[in-house]
């Protein structure tokens, strides 16, 4: 047996990434950055609301929560269904006796299937971020480059209009992206996305409509990663992500300021016997001082500012 | 034609060998393993593995192994100088080359630098002897170059290899091996020419197999760490044991994790009747004073059931 040649050209191997779509850079190595009134956190909390079709069929890659089994799926579907009626309202309401700001990813399907939803989140001056059609609509190498304009842009601009907001940030359905992703989000006027979990503080990303930013998105303490994948128990989801929360907190004296993100799904979070974990984490959080509970446009501006 | 074992090692009672005893009389060899990784975004297909669970480009977890080059390490590597731990870094090489800052901060600590392949994307696996015996030869160059040390320890990239493995690395003049688990001391390993022996990694203490594998939480880890240490540290003081903690960056670097690995650094740094060692002090040290003896027994007992 032996492979082919080429399996030894490393045609990358030189200072840099393998790709051109970012610079490596050290997190601490960077120019300390500031929040406004002199926070040490900024915290953004980013409720994840996702429309799962029924009739959604197996795909090369399988978004969380995707219906799976024979269809038709009820199980699945209604369990997801559920977060969107009265999980969502349950954590909007925890934000909304807090005084906390949020940034609401959202379905455009959603969008247009509930509109009572984008209702409130106008009513609590939310930020819109666009996640996409619908949870069947997964952008990935095999879509074809056309298709994909049309999910980018028709969904942003069905929340654009049904909302009246902007929306200037993006989250791909399940993280995940083609090749085009990146330059088809820029192109449809956003300015930052959620999908790179590589890093605690934004960065600058390349695009063939100048630059994107990835905002640090929580991947590890999301509700996603410790509740859905880790089974961790609700006593557990808080101490990882205060010791999450005080790491930071901490490491922001030397370092500069950071971002604690809290990403949440109504259907893992907003159930009754988890919602008292995520009040329990916003009220230690709200005790400490120095946060600043902003949207994501809001802290990227704050940190574009320092650059 | 495929064996039915490795045919690496014969068996060796674990109670009623030789004593082994660790510089200083520590019962506890402890050594610290980072893994110092990159995979590549779009790597060339080996017919065996494939490298991603998505279809390239797998943007998150491309990304979320890239977190531990961007941020992880630099909190891991500060949390070890807090606790005076050096590190053994098992590297894929072209790190090195993408990030020569990680390979100079690894190299001003005085860390052992040792082989884990050249990247964790490019596969062991269908390799003639000849292409393996080539990754060798790069990847000594490459620690040569980077750190100014000779190349002493093999732990396999993404734990791939051949059945050729460990007979070209004791003929290229690698000491030790971590790709074999079966026993918690350092062993002889049957090669064609040369030594070589088996040093103890560990599968069970590792925060990818634990943390992300086995969704322990972090006071989980570091309960099982301590646990793990408190036996060998007892079976020590009959004869000298090796404890490995193997790490990933991209796992331990991250902020929830910090307070609990500093937890467990604490306590093993609390005791004295430990050897902070590398990974080449280890094997070096077994080798000038325990690789004849081992050898001996293990021939002595062969003979005894020939």
């Amino acid at each position: 047996m032996r492979l082919p040649e080429s399996y030894f050209d490393y045609p990358f191997r030189r200072p840099g990434m393998d790709h051109e779509r970012y610079a490596y850079s050290n997190l601490f190595q960077r120019k300390p950055v500031a929040w406004p009134g002199g926070a040490r956190i900024a915290l953004w909390i980013v409720p994840t609301l996702e429309f799962f079709p029924l009739d959604m069929a197996p795909k090369a890659v399988k978004p969380s929560g995707g219906l799976e089994r024979p269809f038709p799926d009820y199980w699945n579907y209604t369990l997801r269904d559920y977060g969107n009626r009265v999980g969502f309202a349950r954590i909007f309401r925890a934000l909304e006796r807090r005084g906390l700001k949020a940034s609401v990813a959202m379905s455009s399907r959603l969008a247009e299937r509930y509109p009572h939803v984008l209702e409130e989140v106008n009513r609590l001056g939310f930020e819109l971020v666009g996640h996409g059609r619908d949870m069947h609509h997964i952008h990935a190498t095999g879509v074809p480059r056309e298709s994909e304009r049309e999910w980018v842009e028709g969904s942003l601009s069905s929340l654009r209009t049904l909302s009246g907001q902007p929306v200037k940030g993006w989250y791909s359905p399940a993280y995940s992206e083609s090749s085009h992703t990146l330059d088809l989000v820029a192109a449809a006027g956003c300015d930052y996305v959620c999908d790179w979990v590589n890093d605690d503080m934004p960065y600058a990303l390349g695009t063939e409509a100048g630059p994107l930013y990835a905002m640090p998105h929580g991947y590890e303490i999301s509700d996603l990663q410790l509740f859905h994948f880790y089974k961790y128990k609700p006593a557990q989801f808080v101490e990882q992500v205060m010791d999450h929360f005080d790491l930071l907190d901490r490491e922001a004296v030397t370092s500069g300021a950071r971002i604690v993100a809290l990403s949440l799904r109504p259907w893992i979070s907003g159930v009754p016997h988890r919602i008292a974990a995520i009040e329990q984490v916003l009220d230690r959080m709200g005790e400490r001082a120095g946060v600043w509970s902003a949207t994501g446009a809001e802290i990227l501006a704050a940190w574009k500012a320092q650059q | 034609m495929r064996r039915e074992d490795p045919g690496l090692y014969d068996y060796l009672p674990y109670y009623g060998r030789p004593k082994l005893t660790w510089p200083g009389g520590a019962h506890l060899a402890f050594w610290c393993a980072p893994n110092i990784e990159h995979y590549e975004l779009d790597p060339p297909l080996n017919p065996s593995r494939t490298p991603w669970p998505r279809p390239v480009p797998d943007v998150l977890n491309y990304a979320w192994r890239d977190y531990g080059n961007r941020v992880g390490i630099w909190r891991m590597m500060a949390a070890m100088d807090r606790y005076g731990v050096r590190g053994s870094i098992s590297l894929n090489v072209a790190v090195c080359d993408h990030f020569p800052d990680i390979a100079a901060a690894c190299r001003e600590r005085g860390w052992e630098f040792f082989s884990h392949g050249v990247y964790n994307t490019r596969y062991t696996y269908n390799m003639s002897e000849e292409q393996e015996r080539a990754v060798i030869e790069d990847v000594k160059a490459s620690i040569r170059k980077w750190s100014g040390q000779e190349l002493a320890g093999w732990l396999a990239p993404a734990l791939t290899l051949t059945e050729r493995s460990m007979d070209l690395l004791a003929e290229a003049g690698i000491t030790y091996t971590l790709d074999l688990f079966h026993d918690d001391q350092p062993l002889p390993v049957n090669v064609r020419r040369g030594r070589l022996i088996s040093v103890p990694y560990s599968l069970e203490i590792n925060d990818f197999t634990s943390l992300f594998q086995g969704n322990a939480t972090p006071r989980d880890y570091t309960d099982a760490i301590k646990a793990q240490f408190d036996r060998l540290y007892l079976e020590g003081a009959e004869s000298g044991q090796v404890m490995c903690l193997p790490l990933h960056p991209f796992l331990i670097g991250q902020p929830h994790r910090m307070k609990q690995f500093e937890a467990a650094l604490e306590y093993v740094t609390s005791h004295d009747k430990v050897w902070f060692a590398t990974g080449r002090e280890i094997a070096a040290y077994y080798l000038e004073h325990y690789y004849d003896t081992f050898a001996a027994a293990i021939a002595q007992r062969r003979g005894r059931h020939a």
